[in-house]
């Protein structure tokens, strides 16, 4: 670490971390930062943490990353764990086990960063030569395997309720929600043996590597092609909101316009304060647009990850817009707003029954743009009039079938814009089968890789 | 760049608050039990004199923080309640037309210079909140309201005040801050705020509390509710809040809910106060019956 000694050094490299993650810092913040440092003493770590988040910190999305970093900068404790009284380090595995049972139940916030530090310590450990050495969040979960404890504390649990019987039924609904509780902390508990991991291999590499290499990103920059489960459910939380968004600046029109009819009554309303002289002409607001959106789905499964995001997002519009048709499309297009409809208390299983209900293909299952968008302007033409707004959402790529960029034309022609979402980067359309730059050449497409992409996108959308 | 001593001279106009415990107590004795992390931020906002923007679902107490703050301080609350719409008329100051039209009708053999120096006079000023915050010596606290309401015209205006404190009248002057007031900005994310107002002020994201914090909340809120009861509550809101719904249940919810057990009289949770009172947590019916699906409401 270079560039100043103790702590204004360690805030520095702290803040350089923070930048090159993505968020931007400025001098001004730093300053701030070490300010609240000095207010607030070393003493607690806790305080640290909030108070750097709230003077280098804008936005929430950005906290994950922050306490990766902030773990890494300012770590819990240095060097192996301490051995704590009666306990001998390294614990065997199942001494660990029981324990982690023991906490997991009791919810014992410091006995579970505590067995993290252990169990890290005794099993995360691997090579032995010094540069190739180090430690292994994964090999640590895949020897202790928190997961299979759950039956164990539940079972646990259900004893000590049956020890104190005088209770009557009452504790038993809330029993059931016990299973979930215990599995939300046992995630909390791969977290902290992950933090756990980076901390001791920041400690043999220097956190400024480890900042770089190992903190996972934000969710809105992870790329929907590629994203798992967890990241899919973090993605959800922030489509919501971006809907939201679309919505407002799709039906945003100016308020205050600069030229219109004289609301006659308002203008006299005002000029009561200037002695009835009507010095501002108050004019009548415009009713504001109510856009008709119509979204047109790729739904197969060469974009699988993209589809599940598209079914996020069509959900989301579905909530946000009264008038909103969806189409589906393999090989063939179906109309799925109905499914949607019925599908919300239920988001998870929409992609698959929209390919088990709607007749999204035809003779096999691959994806053909050029057929689907012509039955498109075919049949679903009365679907589109010139105050509708068309997504297309889609990779661009036909399986070598001809692209009929003339229907998309008819499309384009029939209604008011359409905007056409490409899951893939810039860079890949046109290689292999995508047909990205003709259609690209009737319609306007935009790279759509990042829930982060299409926030800029949004803000970018000029209003209907 | 600020120095050591505008930052001195910024905790000498503030300065309400001495350490992060003492801003917990003193929450606590107004009846807001705070978090951690929101005392420490409101510790730091009152020391380094920096406007605080708060973000947080709706519900969690955004707005009561600044009162609590207020109160504990002994500081006029001033607010600023922000929509679509709002004008520096209305955020800053006005003159009074009726009453200056008045003035010259009242004084007619008056020569105009007279009368110009009189008419735009502070008698003839009305200070909207944004002004009123800054004259006087009285400590005080401005609250912003869901500032994300607000068209990014007022965001400007925002900028100048909560940077400088300082307003100009042309007709009269600058008029600056003698004692800064404690700022409180809330959104609720309608719309992105602009970079430049993030950079002025410290960030807060007021969560979902913990279980813990929450349960002494609905003590406090709901008291005579029995503690396995309440513990009961609090558990179900967060397995509510995990399910992933329109809406989650904030902090209100969990009071409102509480609340209304004490009033059903209801002494244990079982699932038929459940299903009768899901209505006071949840505000959309698909909620309702996700959450009832997901609780086996209907299993029985």
């Amino acid at each position: 670490m270079n560039g100043g000694s103790g702590l204004a050094g360690r805030l520095t490299g702290f803040v350089r971390a923070l930048r090159e993650q993505g968020v931007r810092v400025g001098t001004g913040e730093s300053v701030d930062a070490g300010l609240a440092a000095e207010a607030l003493g070393l003493a607690d770590r806790e305080r640290l943490r909030a108070g750097l988040a709230a003077t280098l910190l804008h936005q929430e999305a950005q906290r994950p990353v922050f306490d990766q970093v902030f773990d890494l900068y300012f770590p819990r404790t240095v060097g192996a764990p301490v051995p704590e009284g009666d306990a001998q380090v390294p614990l065997v595995r199942e001494e660990l086990r029981d324990r982690l049972a023991a906490a997991l139940a009791g919810n014992d916030a410091a006995a579970m960063a505590q067995l993290a530090a252990q169990a890290v310590d005794s099993l995360g450990g691997y090579g032995d030569a010094s540069g190739s050495d180090g430690w292994s969040a994964y090999q640590t979960l895949e020897r202790l395997r928190p997961q299979t404890l759950l039956a164990r504390v539940l079972a646990g649990l259900r004893e000590g309720q049956e020890l104190r019987e005088g209770q009557e039924q009452g504790a038993a609904f809330t029993d059931r929600l016990a299973a979930d509780e215990i599995r939300r902390r046992i995630e909390g508990f791969r977290g902290l043996v992950a933090t756990e991991a980076r901390r001791r291999v920041a400690e043999r590499r220097g956190a400024d590597a480890i900042a770089r290499r190992a903190v996972a990103p934000t969710a809105d920059r992870v790329d929907f092609l590629f994203a798992h489960r967890g990241q899919l459910a973090e993605l959800h939380r922030t489509v919501r909101p971006l809907a939201r968004k679309l919505a407002t600046r799709l039906a945003a029109r100016r308020r205050r316009a600069a030229r219109g009819r004289i609301d006659l009554r308002r203008t006299v309303r005002g000029s009561l304060s200037t002695g009835g002289v009507p010095m501002r002409p108050v004019l009548r607001r415009r009713r504001p647009g109510r856009p008709e959106l119509v979204l047109l789905c790729d739904v197969s499964g060469s974009v699988a990850g993209f589809a599940q995001f598209t079914m996020l997002l069509v959900q989301a519009l579905h909530d946000q817009f009264s008038k909103v048709r969806v189409f589906a499309f393999v090989n063939s297009v179906d109309e799925v707003t109905d499914l949607i409809e019925q599908g919300r208390a239920d988001p998870e299983g929409l992609s698959s029954r929209i390919l088990a209900q709607a007749e999204v293909t035809r003779f096999h299952s691959s994806s053909d743009y050029g057929t689907a968008l012509g039955e498109f302007a075919e049949r679903h033409a009365a679907a589109l009039s010139p105050r509708s707004c068309v997504f297309v959402l889609g990779d661009a790529r036909t399986n070598r079938t001809p692209p009929n960029a003339e229907a998309l034309r008819a499309v384009r022609d029939r209604a008011q814009r359409v905007y056409w979402l490409n899951p893939e980067r810039r860079s890949a359309w046109d290689t292999g089968d995508s047909a990205a730059s003709v259609y690209a050449e009737v319609v306007d497409m935009y790279e759509c890789r990042t829930a982060a992409q299409l926030g800029a996108l949004i803000g970018r959308l000029a209003t209907v | 760049m600020r120095t050591s001593e505008d930052v001195a001279d910024g905790a000498a106009a503030a300065g309400h608050f001495a350490s992060v415990d003492e801003v917990e107590a003193r929450l606590a004795e107004a009846g807001y039990l705070a978090s951690p992390a929101v005392a420490t931020t409101v510790y730091l906002a009152d020391r380094l004199g920096k406007p605080l923007l708060i973000e947080g679902p709706a519900g969690v107490g955004k707005t009561e923080l600044a009162k609590a703050v207020a109160e504990v301080a002994g500081a006029r609350l001033v607010r600023l309640q922000c929509y679509e719409g709002v004008d520096e008329a209305r955020a800053l100051y006005e003159w009074n037309h009726a009453k200056q039209l008045l003035r010259i009708t009242a004084g007619r053999d008056e020569s105009w210079d007279e009368t110009r120096t009189d008419i735009f006079s502070e008698e003839f000023l009305l200070a909207r909140p944004l002004l009123t915050a800054i004259r006087g010596r009285d400590p005080k606290v401005l609250l912003i309201d869901e500032v994300d309401k607000a068209d990014v015209e007022v965001e400007g205006l925002l900028l100048e005040v909560l940077s400088d404190f300082q307003v100009t009248v042309p007709e009269l002057g600058t008029v600056r801050a003698e004692r800064r007031p404690f700022v409180v900005l809330t959104s609720n994310a309608a719309r992105e705020l602009s970079e430049a107002l993030r950079r002025r002020c410290l960030f807060l994201h007021i969560g979902f509390p913990e279980e813990e914090l929450e349960q002494r909340i609905v003590r406090l809120k709901a008291p005579g509710l029995d503690a396995a009861l309440t513990a009961s509550v609090v558990r179900v809101v967060g397995a509510l809040r995990a399910m992933d719904l329109r809406k989650a249940p904030s902090v209100a919810e969990t009071v409102d809910w509480a609340r209304t057990l004490l009033a059903l009289g209801a002494d244990t949770l079982d699932e038929s106060v459940v299903r009768r009172s899901l209505g006071v947590v949840l505000k959309h019916q698909e909620d309702v019956a996700k959450a009832a699906a997901k609780l086996d409401l209907d299993a029985v």
